[in-house]
């Protein structure tokens, strides 16, 4: 199949998105049940419940809007409809999305009550939705895709195979133009010399192993209570073969392939500005935290190797799932996007897995569901940096 | 080439990975190096589930596992050449 082009939702900035969606978006816990009433009320939309956005400050809050407004500028996104409880944060989160020239709307419940707010957000939804139902498709150039990667419940195979793969696809997308971005920095830990070495050159190699560092030091030595035997590996992990902290990094980073070298360092969250090629996003190893990030930092596919067979999707980033493991093909295929196996029985090369992932990030891209998306996984969680005031 | 049982990173590696589902202790062991793609056998020494480290050599408390060609961790107990290595015998340096 042709590889080089892909149908997309060309947007006013000039971005491409590969999904359609009408976001009803929360600032806050407590708009949730405005947020769902909307969605419920006006079909065609996609509310995004979340947890956090009350007493939230410093860096914590910082990270907080970063997070909701790259959601809602990601370019899967048509059209934005915020609900917060007060009408300042509403505003600045409208705001901060609008900057892409997409329709916004915001809507703030003090003084107007849940009953009133889910009207007036519910009449303006059915606006979008007529509206971005009428967009279409375009035939763009595979350059313009931006592609993220994390891999979850790991194990030996994804190492030697899933992993791989992905690193095939980033070698072989990575020179045409595309925008990448790896990250889990937990995860690092016993590869974080080689990492290092594949950074572009020495300022961005001493800034990544600074940012590195400081997670071990300031999170994980500060907070231990044993040997993190029970988290990094997971039990799953482990389950899977996997012994040591040190394994499951040497086989996370071949994710990354042979070839590519990482221009810059993101914060959680934050959108590249460097142009196109590689970037390292500081972010969580939790599946559905690091993918909600690389959202917001406007990344429109996510590559997610597995082992042992991690279900995560998000509600707007399709999330294509492959793996090595025969078993795990045999025991949940219906969570199994693209069963790379074949590498283990060396009846299928690396490279041939790279062909088939990047064949299968085109066809999600053009509107195949994954099966995450076909399953409901719609796993939206933010990541807090530390207790709201 | 027949289907292998066990792959092995890198040739510096003293540990493999069983890539076969009931592998049980007797099996002759199709080996390969997916670095250079040579081959070898190896006895299994016990039932090690798919995914699962098996010892290359004879290895001993305080030994590095190297996989990928990097170290791994350290062992905390030995395991025969053909034998199971995983939490009761390897353990990471890091934390």
């Amino acid at each position: 199949m042709n590889t080089e082009t892909f149908f997309g939702y060309r947007r006013e900035n000039g971005r491409v998105g590969i999904r359609n969606h009408v976001v009803i978006l929360p600032v806050d816990d407590i708009s949730n049940a405005a947020v769902e009433a909307v969605a419920n009320n006006i079909k065609g939309t996609l509310a995004l419940p979340h947890a956090y956005g009350r007493l939230q400050f410093g860096e914590d809050l910082d990270l907080h809007f970063r997070t909701i407004i790259g959601t809602g500028a990601n370019p899967n996104v048509a059209a934005v409809i915020v609900i917060g409880i007060e009408p300042s944060w509403t505003q600045k989160i409208a705001d901060g999305i609008a900057e892409t020239g997409k329709p916004v709307a915001a809507f703030s419940i003090e003084q107007n009550g849940d009953l009133k707010t889910i009207m007036n957000a519910s009449h303006k939804a059915k606006e979008f939705v007529h509206w971005a139902s009428e967009k279409q498709r375009e035939e763009c150039d595979i350059s313009e895709l931006w592609i993220s990667t994390k891999c979850g419940e790991s194990d030996t195979t994804t190492g030697l195979g899933s992993c791989p793969t992905v690193g095939n696809m980033y070698d072989k997308l990575l020179p045409k133009g595309i925008y990448g971005v790896f990250g889990e920095t937990s995860e690092i830990t016993g590869a974080e010399h080689l990492c290092k070495a594949r950074a572009i050159d020495d300022d961005v190699a001493e800034r990544w192993y600074a940012m590195w560092k400081a997670y071990q030091d300031d999170v994980i030595f500060a907070h231990q209570t044993d040997d993190l035997s029970d988290s990094q590996p997971t039990k799953g992990n482990i389950l899977g073969g996997l012994t040591t902290i040190e394994e499951k990094a040497l086989g996370n980073l071949e994710k990354i392939g042979r070839t590519s070298k990482f221009i810059d360092i993101l914060e959680p969250a934050e959108a590249p500005k460097k142009g196109k090629g590689l970037y390292f996003m500081d972010s969580s190893s939790a599946a559905a935290e690091c993918v909600t990030l690389m959202g917001a930092g406007g990344y429109v596919v996510h590559t997610f190797p597995t082992g042992q067979g991690n279900v995560v999707g998000n509600p707007i980033v399709p999330v294509v799932k492959i793996t090595a493991n025969p078993r795990t093909v045999r025991t949940m295929p219906e969570h199994v996007d693209l069963d790379v196996s074949g590498i283990l029985r060396r009846e299928m090369t690396i490279d041939q897995a790279g062909d088939a992932l990047i064949e299968m990030i085109v066809r999600t891209s053009n509107g195949r569901l994954t099966a995450a998306e076909a399953l409901g996984h719609r796993e939206f969680v933010m990541t807090k940096l530390y207790r709201s005031a | 080439m027949s289907i292998p049982h066990l792959l092995v990173h890198d040739k510096e590696d003293n540990v493999g990975v069983v890539v076969v589902e009931g592998l049980t202790a007797g099996t002759d062991m199709l080996c390969v190096v997916t670095e250079d793609n040579s081959s070898f056998n190896l006895t299994a020494k016990a039932d090690v589930p798919i995914g699962h480290k098996v010892a290359l050599k004879d290895l001993s408390a305080g030994d590095t596992a190297i996989k990928y060609g990097q170290d791994i961790g350290k062992m905390i107990g030995s395991a025969e050449k053909g034998g199971h290595v995983h939490t009761q015998n390897l353990k990471t340096k890091r934390w």
